[in-house]
């Protein structure tokens, strides 16, 4: 009878979530799930930010050879903590920073960038979050490292540290080098 | 020894509660009068004994009795006494407690005001309420134990999280949790309807108030969180689709469907599967929304445990309480017949079309809050998370039904004329327009949503305000006529005016708020100016100091307006002496068109100079009172007459008796 299948289907939606926390508890709550690892980075072209210096950046940029993303802005204060952090990064010369400034307003990111120093490649302004969501930016800051076949090989979630950058950003990038 | 009682009295409150949820159910079942009677002791027992327990608590902390875990993990001796107190509720264990005592509170209100509720009835509901109970007692005293000891004892605590020492934030957790565990009541009915199969009008009206309750101490909950959020993490914005505010948001959504759903079981007798279906969601996503907080499923700014184990029990919990009601439903929904038929253009068809948006809100927000957690385990492709996906859903889900809110309570019960209903809607038509008219000319160029958002709080505001003209037939007929029907007006409807009033007032606020704050974020030295939505801020410099048990950095902003001084701010930057956390007070100078917002950050080397950031917030102080004029519409509808007297709950009772016999 159709009515009492009706009937049945909350349970049934009920026991799928159910079923899917049960998968969540048995992951270690502190990685932040991503599904883009090892995947391409998605096609996108951004412009530079309104004002500012270069011609922004796109996914062609990010092939041939090993790339950081290092997502900002000028209202998130632990991109503040981190920004020395991914100045040295850069003037380490091992990889192209580039800045992929999130649902930032123009003025206020060429300002923050003049205050805190700009050190990226490139950058491109990311204005209303589209290409933030592709690559699914869950909390700024975020730093993605890419191989030479444009290829998300690791992701940071939050502000670098200089542990972080020590013992896992910078080796990634020389083992991806070899 | 205060903490061995506190234990032994949680202990107890378990042996009780296991008592409650099996007699008094059993009785029913079986006609056993004195089985069920026992319901009502044991609620009040159980009262007793939890608040026993919670009391113990708070004395360890007033007193600072560092032998106990949770007060070492949570307390220190240098903290304001307020937050001695707040800290009880502060933290994983004290929040649990705060939970069942609460939970507790509403059975004995049960016991003690059900006087006109069918004894077994109300047998049956203190029983599914034990049931409740008895699984956060086990949860806490297997895995969450507050009196834990510890030896040997520390010399002083770690204290509270800075961030949550602040007077908004120690009635934030009791009044959602009010909300939250006031929805199980609702839940509870709805089990013991299921169970004796029936509902109707009386039935209605017996939840209700429960509901409306519930409602509104979530409502405000939500808002003193919102309100929270806004000072004090200094980012200037009020709602941050954090999944602990989505925890908080679900309930509310539901609960909002479910007040309106009940009105039609109670005028129309219809709707019955899907009321008790709201009731008992309304309540699985409370219980979902401690989950989440506390599971370590899902991590936020403020969760306050991660514990496998713990995530595993109240997994359990949730898949018996949760999949227990809805196999149920399932078995004995199709039992509840409903009588009343309706047209889609109808007073009924208005309801359900809220419900339905109400739901699929709730929906979204469930599968945006969960969806890392769903990606992760599926390995699937990306999609949007994060406030752009929120706003992409909700905007054109609330776009209609506001609009269709004003419409909604013109319409007839049963079957209505949309026409004739719209025709009397032209003034608000008019005033939506002109508003937006006004907006767009003020803001040229900005953005759309904020045009559109305070037309739609006028459409809906002057449509609110035309149903109560015709409803007293203003105009139509002689003036005298109309006060008379104003005075006679129930306060349910009166109720129902005043929350969609504040709703169009909160609307304004928050699209004015979203889209047309100014901010400005820049280093400052002292003596330097800068100009934020037309006031200018002069920075006089920034001095150190100190407050109980933290040191600070107050900087000093003179507001002028065109010449004219308005006001001097002083916002600081604290740090916490243990644990050497920095928290930021904002500060905030309101006024009728918006909110003028400063905060102080890191100093910029050694020039005097500080980065600052200035906020213009428009219409924010709408947003709080329009919030407060929905609870104080939903406080009137909870004196109305009917909920207090209960003659004509007993009256309606009878017929119903009568019809079945």
């Amino acid at each position: 009878m159709p009515t009492r299948a009706i009937y049945l289907l909350p349970l049934a939606v009920f026991l799928v979530m159910a079923a899917y926390f049960a998968l969540g508890l048995t992951k270690d709550p502190k990685i932040i799930p991503s599904a883009l690892i090892d995947k391409p980075v998605p096609t996108f072209k951004l412009p530079p930010i309104a004002g500012g210096k270069g011609d922004g950046f796109s996914s062609d940029d990010l092939k041939g050879d090993v790339t950081v993303v290092n997502v900002f802005a000028s209202w998130c204060i632990p991109c503040r903590a981190e920004h020395p952090l991914v100045t040295e990064l850069s003037e380490m010369k091992i990889a192209r920073v580039y800045g992929l400034n999130y649902k930032d307003k123009p003025a206020d990111a060429l300002r923050w960038l003049k205050a805190f120093g700009d050190s990226y490649y490139a950058t491109g302004a990311d204005l209303d979050g589209r290409v933030g969501i592709d690559w699914g930016v869950y909390g700024v800051p975020e730093t993605f490292i890419i191989d030479r076949s444009g290829k998300i090989r690791h992701k940071q979630v939050g502000p670098m540290t200089p542990d972080s950058l020590k013992n896992q950003i910078v080796p990634i990038i020389k083992e991806l080098k070899k | 020894m205060t903490a061995e009682i506190g234990h032994f009295a949680l202990i107890l409150a378990l042996l009780v509660g296991v008592v409650q949820a099996t007699l008094p159910i059993y009785g029913a079942h079986h006609g056993i009068r004195p089985w069920m009677a026992v319901a009502r002791p044991a609620a009040l027992v159980q009262l007793a004994l939890v608040a026993t327990a919670f009391g113990s608590l708070m004395h360890l902390y007033i007193t600072s009795d560092f032998s106990v875990l949770n007060v070492v993990n949570n307390s220190h001796t240098a903290k304001p006494l307020l937050y001695k107190i707040s800290g009880v509720w502060g933290n994983h264990e004290g929040s649990l407690l705060l939970w069942v005592l609460i939970l507790a509170l509403f059975g004995s209100a049960v016991a003690l005001f059900g006087n006109n509720l069918p004894p077994a009835l109300r047998a049956r509901a203190l029983s599914v309420q034990a049931m409740i109970a008895v699984g956060f007692y086990l949860f806490m005293l297997l895995t969450s134990n507050p009196f834990q000891r510890i030896m040997p004892p520390p010399a002083n605590g770690n204290d509270l999280n800075p961030l949550l020492q602040d007077p908004g934030l120690a009635f934030h957790p009791p009044m959602l949790y009010l909300g939250y565990v006031g929805f199980s009541m609702a839940f509870s009915f709805a089990i013991a309807a299921l169970i004796e199969g029936r509902v109707d009008a009386a039935w209605a009206r017996w939840v209700r108030p429960w509901t409306l309750a519930a409602w509104c101490f979530l409502t405000a909950g939500i808002t003193l969180g919102s309100w929270w959020a806004y000072y004090e993490l200094g980012w200037g914005g009020w709602w941050y689709w954090d999944p602990v505010e989505n925890a908080s948001f679900m309930p509310w959504l539901a609960g909002t469907a479910l007040l309106h759903s009940s009105t039609v079981v109670e005028k129309r007798d219809t709707l019955k599967g899907w009321t008790i279906l709201l009731a008992i969601v309304t309540f699985s996503v409370s219980l979902l929304g401690t989950f989440l907080v506390r599971s370590g499923v899902l991590t936020s700014v403020h969760a306050f445990a991660t514990d496998p184990a713990r995530g595993i029990f109240i997994l359990a919990l949730l898949v018996i309480v949760i999949g227990g009601s809805l196999t149920l439903f399932a078995v004995r929904g199709p039992a509840l017949v409903s009588t009343g038929l309706f047209q889609p253009i109808s007073r009924e068809g208005a309801l359900l079309l809220n419900n339905l948006v109400m739901v699929t809100a709730a929906a979204a927000v469930l599968l945006g809050t969960l969806y890392p957690l769903l990606l992760d385990a599926i390995g699937g492709d990306k999609v949007s998370v994060g406030p752009p996906f929120f706003n992409a859903v909700f905007v054109p889900l609330m776009v209609p039904m506001i609009v269709a809110m004003a419409v909604g309570p013109l319409l007839a019960w049963k079957r209505a004329d949309l026409a004739p209903a719209m025709s009397r809607l032209w003034m608000a038509a008019l005033a939506a327009l002109a508003v937006m008219a006004l907006a767009w000319a003020m803001f040229t160029g900005g953005p759309l949503i904020g045009v559109a958002g305070v037309g739609l709080a006028a459409w809906l505001f002057v449509g609110t305000l035309v149903e109560l003209a015709s409803r007293v037939r203003l105009f139509r007929d002689p003036l005298s006529d109309s006060v008379g029907r104003l005075k006679r007006t129930p306060r349910a409807a009166w109720g129902m005016t005043l929350a969609h009033l504040g709703l169009a007032v909160a609307v304004a606020g928050m699209a004015a708020a979203g889209a047309w704050k100014t901010e400005s974020i820049q280093a400052m030295k002292p003596g330097d100016a800068v100009t934020v939505g037309g006031y200018v801020f002069t920075f006089d410099g920034a001095r150190a100091g100190r407050g109980p048990n933290y040191q600070l950095v107050a900087g000093t902003f003179r507001v002028s307006r065109n010449g004219k001084p308005v006001v001097t701010l002083m916002p600081e930057k604290r740090l916490y002496d243990v644990g050497q956390r920095p928290t930021t007070e904002a500060a905030i100078h309101t006024t009728f068109w918006g909110d003028i917002y400063a905060v102080i950050g890191e100093p910029e080397g050694d020039s005097g100079a500080y980065v600052t950031r200035l906020y213009f917030n428009p219409l924010v102080a709408w947003m709080w009172t329009g919030v407060l004029i929905m609870v104080a519409g939903g406080v009137l509808s909870l004196s109305d007459r009917r909920h207090r007297v209960g003659a004509p709950a007993r009256r309606g009772a009878a017929v119903a008796q009568a019809a079945r016999a």
